[in-house]
């Protein structure tokens, strides 16, 4: 049986209060525009290898919002627009991405885990992290995510079933954008739904229209309030699509056709939700415009803290490798520090 | 802070000690992994203290290997204790994404923001006729990963209190105890609780013909040898490295400097093995000291033989470390 995909845009309902629906927009908006930004900057040379999330922005702003202050987001590397409505700035992120270290030091108050490049590695750390909330007293939900193709790699079903088993409070957000770089959904799993493995694993698996901001969030709230009443794990999955390529680096013309991405472009998150906005009458007018020239403001004030943060030193390549410096690191930190390589101390 | 009395211990009660005394103390500790809670571990190392600490504290999980290094690492980040024990040291491997990956790395990541008071104790080693992978010592693997400390007891004593030090340490340690030491190695044991400090070798008995280098499980093996070659007059020192990351290189170099020979002692496959850091490491920072190659005592390129009557061949023996000495002594 085909499992039911939660949907309420295009059946012309907006079931939210005028300020969360708003909320969502404009988080959508300027993940949206930071990652326009991205690209341009990529281009420039002025960030390095970057993967946009162009089109999954419902997916990550949806979960993000109907998360709690004190929640925490166990991301992977394309969520840049989960870790924006999560509240990291923007200077960090463009950091991030430029591989400053600066950016690696995510700011705490944020409640996220930096993102890295092993896929699925996250997942059984997250079921950790939940768990520590619960011996430390703290209700705190996690949520974590991770694409379709992640969910070949055995931690994805390792950190499933030990959630399952310690009930742990975390939320599993499958992006499910139809490839792994150039491998389409057909190849990485017989099954239809990444849904369906949640039953394997004896918990809840959640199928939603991922370009659907309101089902998104709507599903996120109700899962992460069972998550968070002890209900045990909830694994969502957001169909959606990646617009852009895989990274700066990848050519989707090799793999799929210009009819199938634009036959997405026009479930475009954003633009189903506006169009709602408007029906609604909650949208409209020069509103766009304002939070275009608002975001475009943001944007140069965080570009220029960003590029003001300064050089990093060579030494800082064997600093807090260990809490205190081994006679190894010493030695090293003290040539980088004067110029040199560690071959010349001696 | 050595507690006075003592008593004889093995192994295994002395870690199991440890880990009692460690739940005791602080609340964020938890003990976890196979079989750690009801039957005890599978060489009783857990004996008893989920009984005494209940199922939050010390408690099974799934037959996971990366999921419970991943599982340590979360609970680490948010502020726990782990330690975390995988049932034979050749069982690591796959859990290895998690460690080279994650668990060395949290701290430079974050710069200094996170750290994990990761512990993984794991048995390794052979001299106990064990299945295949039951015997392996993937210390140098765990050595080269950057971030991770690994430390190596060769007796009761010591385990105890390297083990509570390893557990107060704010970063990852991995915590290899020799299987054949288990019920092998009985010593004296302070009770109470005492850390002893990582990051020191210490020379274990004295001499100044030629210097023995090596830990855990061939400790007791280059001692025996060192007891062979007294009594033909001729006194080696011998050091227990105890910590190989971070190495306690001037502790090893002095040693070496002072007896201008070396012989380095490992059970693990030769090639790439710790003992070759150590050759390395002597050629180094002491080749002018030095009156002869330095020789190395090891496994051979190859897996380590399951249950076998071979397997004495391959685990450096005594008589194996003679013969080394022997060379290093008439070059």
């Amino acid at each position: 049986m085909k499992p039911k995909v939660v949907q309420y845009l295009d059946r012309g309902e907006l079931p939210l209060k005028e300020g969360e629906a708003l909320a969502l927009y404009r988080a959508m908006r300027r993940a949206r525009f930071f990652d326009e930004k991205a690209l341009t900057l990529q281009r420039q040379g002025r960030l390095g290898v970057y993967a946009p999330f162009m089109g999954q922005e419902a997916a990550q702003v949806g979960v993000a919002l109907a998360l709690g202050e004190g929640d925490w987001v166990v991301p992977s590397y394309r969520e840049s627009a989960l870790l924006l409505a999560r509240g990291l700035p923007i200077h960090v992120l463009i950091l991030y991405w430029r591989a400053h270290p600066g950016g690696w030091r995510f700011p705490e108050e944020v409640r996220a885990v930096n993102p890295y490049i092993p896929i699925a590695t996250q997942i059984p750390q997250a079921v950790g992290l939940a768990l520590a909330g619960r011996y430390r007293g703290a209700d705190w939900v996690v949520a974590t995510s991770i694409g379709d193709g992640g969910t070949s790699e055995g931690d994805f079903h390792e950190g499933l079933n030990f959630a399952a088993v310690f009930n742990a409070p975390v939320l599993f957000l499958v992006q499910n954008n139809g490839y792994a770089i150039s491998v389409p959904r057909s190849r990485q799993m017989r099954v239809d739904f990444v849904a369906r493995r949640a039953e394997g694993y004896g918990i809840p698996g959640v199928v939603v229209d991922g370009n659907d901001a309101v089902a998104v969030y709507l599903e996120a709230r109700k899962a992460v309030e069972r998550v968070r009443k002890g209900e045990g794990p909830t694994l969502l999955e957001a169909l959606t699509y990646r617009l852009a390529p895989h990274t700066t680096s990848d050519d989707p013309s090799r793999y799929r056709t210009r009819e199938e991405e634009e036959a997405w472009r026009s479930k475009d998150p954003i633009l189903r939700l506006g169009k709602a906005l408007e029906a609604a009458g909650l949208w409209g007018g020069d509103a766009e415009e304002a939070l275009l020239r608002e975001l475009e403001e943001e944007f140069a004030r965080e570009l220029a803290l960003a590029d003001q943060a300064p050089e990093p030193s060579p030494e800082m390549i064997v600093e807090h490798v260990y809490k205190e410096m081994g006679p190894d690191q010493k030695r090293a930190w003290e040539a980088l520090r004067q110029g040199k390589h560690v071959e010349e101390l001696w | 802070m050595v507690a006075e009395k003592a008593r004889v211990l093995n192994l295994v009660q002395a870690i199991n000690e440890a880990l009692d005394l460690a739940l005791a103390r602080d609340e964020r500790v938890l003990v976890f992994g196979e079989d750690v809670g009801r039957l005890g571990g599978v060489f009783r190392v857990t004996e008893g203290l989920q009984a005494k600490y209940g199922e939050g504290r010390v408690f099974d999980t799934p037959l996971a290997e990366s999921g419970i290094l991943g599982l340590a690492i979360g609970l680490a980040m948010g502020g726990m204790r782990p330690v975390a024990e995988i049932q034979f040291a050749g069982f690591l491997y796959p859990a290895l994404d998690q460690i080279l990956s994650h668990l060395g790395r949290w701290r430079h990541r974050s710069r200094g923001r996170v750290g994990l008071p990761v512990v993984v104790r794991a048995p390794y080693g052979g001299g106990v006729h064990t299945p295949e992978q039951h015997a392996d010592s993937p210390e140098a693997l765990l050595a080269h990963a950057p971030g991770v400390k690994v430390v190596i007891p060769s007796s009761p004593e010591r385990a105890k209190g390297l083990l509570l030090a390893a557990i107060e340490d704010e970063d990852p340690v991995f915590f290899l105890e020799a299987i054949k030491l288990y019920r092998g190695a009985r010593a004296e044991v302070p009770e109470g609780y005492y850390t002893l400090p990582l990051g020191r070798a210490r020379v274990v008995r004295e001499g100044g013909a030629a210097t023995l280098i090596g830990y855990g499980g061939m400790v007791e093996v280059m001692l025996e040898a060192a007891e062979v070659a007294a009594r033909e007059g001729v006194e080696v020192m011998v050091v227990d490295l105890e910590t190989l990351v971070p190495l306690d290189e001037d502790t090893l170099l002095e040693a070496v400097r002072e007896t201008g020979r070396a012989v380095v002692v490992y059970e693990a496959m030769r090639t790439g093995g710790f003992g070759a850091e150590i050759a390395a490491r002597i050629a180094e920072g002491a080749i002018d000291y030095l009156q002869a190659p330095v020789v190395r005592v090891a496994g051979y390129d190859a897996p380590y033989p399951p249950f076998s009557a071979i397997e004495h061949h391959y685990r450096p023996s005594a008589r194996r470390v003679l013969a080394a000495l022997r060379r290093v002594l008439t070059y």
